[in-house]
């Protein structure tokens, strides 16, 4: 029994999302899918067919940055999940009041600050001549300077910085919505702290578990700032090389394959842990 | 200190010996939190398959005193005994006591069955064993083959039977209840109420059950304890602590009755002579009152001790006659009752006679009341 004015006002509530869905999502996809299945047979000449696709996995170094960049964000989303979920624990179930949102605005402050600004704070820790490496040799503890930067661990640890705080957030929900009733029922009926997290509290912070996963794995998949800056010209990810082929090489058509590969590969990457963890996309958004 | 406890409890737990032990002994229980004392030297003993009620208003510290015994806080001083053993710095998982939680807290993540198992499976009992204890207890609450539902399609007495269940399944010697029928309906928590009762004598469990509700502590317990600012008031029997309250807090706040303030205007023996505030004579027997005259008073009389009558005819010179009018009837079936206005303008609320012969009484109509000097209750007025 919907009236026509309320009918026109739901639409025009709409139109905003729809035309940021068509405009900046849907239609910049189709695009960059066009591109990506035109093959540069000589100048200015094209043709339609999958010579891009076939390109990247006949050279073993795509395939390898591909494979390697996501196997890099897991070990950063379950290093995330490691740190957060104790964090997330404190601040929902052993704080309350004050002491609560100043600990929830304490994880949040680092944010205010821009991604690059933030990086280029990590930067002067861990270089060579960096406050790290200092401190050490003024200490005694080594003799020489030593570079901590420019590789794999450094990548990591600006990966699991940059996205903590959506761990966090979706965490702190769920936990919080957990009675403290349940976990005093699972110790009274002798439960110990091992089962109780098992059985109560992990089943129970599940949906925000997998969305605060979801978060920080696409986050780390398509960080572009972080591992440039923090693994130097060998890092040697996916979203690099990306750059490299629209703006260095200027060759559209392969960047854009490997941005839809790109696209492929991270929807693959949560379908699958979605299944694994047995939770679905609606279950998982709409708890939090 | 948590080994030394629990060695000595696991090996005599369903020894022989250990059963002439009361199931739940405090000792002058305390526990004080900042500034302000929740529990003040509480002592009582529960025996073996009793049912025991702690009475009270909200905040009198009974939910802080149950905590106690399930071992989620530890006493400021005084000891606890379960069967014998202390359990002081016993921790909650370790100790042989089960709590039914005041929202249940059942665990929503699991179905029926698990819910039911969850402490058998922390005790590694094997994985048929527990099906077959689970299914077992179930059927003694009446829920048999619910094991695969979930917890969100059993309606609230189900749920009720399911938190009991889950606590009985691991047999512990004292189960703790906190206030579980709270969150039911009127008509649902009549029923529980003779169901608890009920499967509290099918398992022959010492239960002790908290409540600020009058109602259901008298119909289930077979003790009942009041408790007031942090103390016990009284413990009893339902009828001794009906019928003869040790302090005019218990009279006032187990069952009905009407409050008059008084003044000692003479003492012969047991027997008392007042002066009401409001002028009026009465008369009270009173044993061990301890009063003297002069002494400001209090005066509890039950509804359904005062006789209502048409005419003064009938009544006996030494009972306490007075002459009033029908301020309100209020009907509530067989608890109906008929609101007086004595002739100094007090309000008694007096029991409507099930006979029937008051059934044209309205409001205005003059009326008799009377009541015998024994059956009212005399306390000395708090000091204020």
């Amino acid at each position: 029994m919907t009236s026509d004015t309320s009918k026109l006002g739901f639409y025009l509530l709409l139109a905003p999302i729809f035309l940021w869905l068509v405009l900046l999502i849907i239609l910049p996809h189709i695009g960059l899918f066009m591109v990506s299945i035109s093959e540069k047979i000589g100048p200015r000449e094209y043709q339609t067919g999958f010579g891009n696709y076939a390109t990247f996995f006949g050279e073993p170094l795509y395939w390898r940055t591909f494979a390697r960049t996501a196997i890099m964000s897991i070990l950063a989303t379950a290093l995330t999940l490691i740190l957060g979920f104790p964090i997330a624990y404190y601040i929902a179930k052993l704080t309350r009041g004050r002491t609560k949102t100043t600990l929830f605005l304490m994880c949040m402050i680092p944010f205010w600050v821009s991604e690059l600004v933030r990086t280029f704070g990590w930067m002067i820790l861990l270089r060579e001549t960096g406050v790290i490496s200092t401190t050490l040799q003024s200490l005694g503890l080594i003799s020489g300077p030593v570079e901590l930067l420019y590789n794999d661990a450094a990548i990591m640890v600006g990966l699991v910085y940059t996205s903590i705080l959506f761990m966090i957030v979706p965490l702190v929900t769920t936990l919080d919505s957990l009675d403290d009733s349940l976990i005093e029922a699972g110790y009274d009926l002798g439960g110990t702290t091992t089962s109780i997290m098992r059985e109560i509290v992990i089943p129970h912070a599940m949906p925000g578990i997998v969305s605060g996963c979801i978060v920080v794995f696409m986050l780390s998949l398509g960080n572009y700032l972080t591992p440039i800056l923090l693994g130097g010209k060998d890092s040697l990810w996916f979203t690099g090389m990306i750059y490299t082929q629209f703006i260095t090489r200027f060759n559209w058509e392969f960047g854009s394959a490997l941005g839809f590969l790109l696209l492929a590969l991270s929807s693959a990457i949560v379908f699958l842990g979605l299944k694994m963890s047995r939770q679905s996309l609606s279950d998982t958004m709409g708890r939090t | 200190m948590k080994g030394h406890h629990a060695v000595p409890f696991l090996t005599l737990r369903g020894c022989v010996l250990t059963d002439t032990h009361p199931d739940l002994v405090c000792r002058d229980l305390t526990k004080d939190f900042d500034g302000f004392r929740a529990v003040d030297n509480v002592s009582f003993e529960v025996p073996k398959g009793s049912f025991f009620s702690i009475l009270g208003p909200s905040g009198c510290g009974k939910t802080t005193l149950l905590r106690m015994i399930a071992g989620f806080q530890s006493p400021s001083h005084g000891d606890l005994l379960i069967k014998g053993a202390s359990m002081i710095g016993v921790p909650p998982n370790k100790r042989p006591v089960s709590m039914v939680f005041q929202h249940l807290a059942l665990f929503p993540t699991m179905n029926i069955g698990d819910n039911v198992g969850f402490g058998l499976r922390q005790r590694g009992v094997g994985r048929n064993d527990i099906a077959r204890r689970v299914e077992a207890v179930l059927e003694r609450v009446g829920l048999p083959g619910v094991s695969a539902r979930r917890i969100d399609q059993l309606s609230g007495g189900q749920k009720q039977r399911v938190a009991i269940a889950r606590c009985m399944v691991l047999e512990p010697d004292v189960l703790l209840l906190d206030e579980p029928l709270g969150a039911l309906d009127l008509k649902l928590r009549e029923h529980m109420k003779v169901e608890l009762k009920s499967l509290q004598a099918a398992f022959d469990t010492t239960f002790v059950y908290i409540t600020h509700d009058q109602s259901e502590a008298l119909v289930m317990s077979d003790n009942i304890a009041v408790m007031n600012h942090g103390r016990f008031e009284q413990i009893g029997p339902p009828h001794e602590v009906y019928h003869n309250p040790d302090t005019a807090f218990v009279a006032g706040f187990v069952g009905d009755a009407n409050k008059i303030d008084a003044t000692v205007s003479s003492v012969d023996g047991p027997k008392l002579t007042l002066t009401s505030n409001a002028g009026t004579r009465m008369q009270v027997e009173a044993a061990q009152s301890n009063l003297s005259a002069g002494q400001a008073t209090q005066i509890f009389l039950r509804p359904e001790a005062i006789e209502l009558s048409k005419s003064s005819d009938s009544f006996e010179s030494n009972q306490n006659v007075s002459k009033g009018t029908v301020n309100a009837v209020l009907f509530n079936g067989a608890n109906s009752s008929v609101i007086v206005r004595d002739p100094a303008g007090n309000l008694i609320s007096v029991a409507m006679p099930q006979t029937g012969s008051f059934a044209e009484l309205r409001e205005g109509d003059e009326v008799f009341t009377c009541w015998r000097p024994h059956k009212a209750r005399c306390y000395p007025a708090p000091q204020v």
